[in-house]
């Protein structure tokens, strides 16, 4: 019995406004926990893209592919707070645009 | 309208509203509340598309230990506003959010284009239970899944190297 009436293409267009929301957080913002918490909703709206998928081909590959992106994010999370946490040790500051040691 | 498109509304635009205000807060601990949120309406989307394992799993992750992480980092480093710091480089904030729209409207363009299909497969209500995500998860992911416990084990013992203090 089908009980859904949403198409497909509503979640895909869903997911790209919730990436390209994303991805001007990224670009605009200077503190890095907020430009962090951007990424994290990138990849939320890749996991997005991926259920759908999956659920409406009826294939299983995309919700697996979801659990193994929600543990690098989780990997991703600890490592990219622990550099935060190094860096404003270091240079007191979380501010993307103030940390230029890197550049010439 | 029916309730599955009722809900989508309500979860589709709920997570639009959570994630602009992550984007837009000043205070990091309200982006961070607005992110929560976000994660909430996310699983609430999963649901609707009968995929309850990942749905909790949502939760249980992202809304749960992520988040637990980013709310302790925030309180470790006390940051106060970002209204007292000047504002600049917004030529390249006009044109990061210009490039983003171009993004947006390219994906909107190639999704339209893709054959309609209005209904979930008939084995998407079996597909998304905890059952089968670990039949599959322990026969043909076994390798992947064992690949990704020693990925999270060497984030771990990064993340302690990085935010442990140097011991002379």
């Amino acid at each position: 019995m089908n009980l859904q009436s949403i198409p497909f293409e509503w979640y895909l267009i869903l997911a790209a406004v919730l990436f390209t929301i994303g991805a001007v957080g990224v670009v605009t913002r200077r503190n890095a926990i907020i430009v962090f918490m951007a990424i994290e909703m990138m990849l939320n709206s890749v996991n997005l893209v991926f259920i759908s998928a999956a659920q409406f081909l009826g294939d299983i590959n995309g919700q697996l592919f979801v659990l193994f992106v929600m543990a690098v994010a989780a990997g991703e999370a600890a490592v990219g707070l622990a550099i935060v946490l190094a860096l404003f040790r270091n240079k007191r500051t979380v501010y993307v645009d103030e940390v230029n040691v890197l550049k010439w | 309208m029916s309730l599955q498109v009722a809900l989508f509304f309500f979860f589709g635009i709920g997570a639009i509203a959570s994630a602009i205000g992550t984007i837009t807060r000043r205070n990091p601990v309200a982006a961070a509340v607005n992110l929560i949120v976000h994660f909430f309406m996310l699983a609430g989307l999963y649901l609707t598309l009968q995929a309850q394992f990942l749905a909790i799993l949502q939760i249980l992750v992202y809304a749960g230990a992520i988040m637990v992480l980013v709310v302790f980092v925030i309180m470790l480093l006390n940051l106060g506003n970002e209204e007292a710091l000047r504002e600049q480089f917004t030529l390249r904030k006009v044109l990061g959010a210009a490039i983003a729209a171009i993004f947006m409207l390219q994906l909107g363009v190639l999704f339209n284009a893709t054959p309609s299909q209005r209904y979930l497969s008939p084995k998407a209500a079996t597909l998304g239970t905890a059952e089968s995500i670990g039949q599959a998860l322990f026969t043909t992911y076994l390798f992947p899944f064992e690949a990704i416990s020693l990925l999270l084990l060497a984030a771990l013992v990064g993340a302690i190297i990085l935010a442990k203090r140097k011991v002379e």
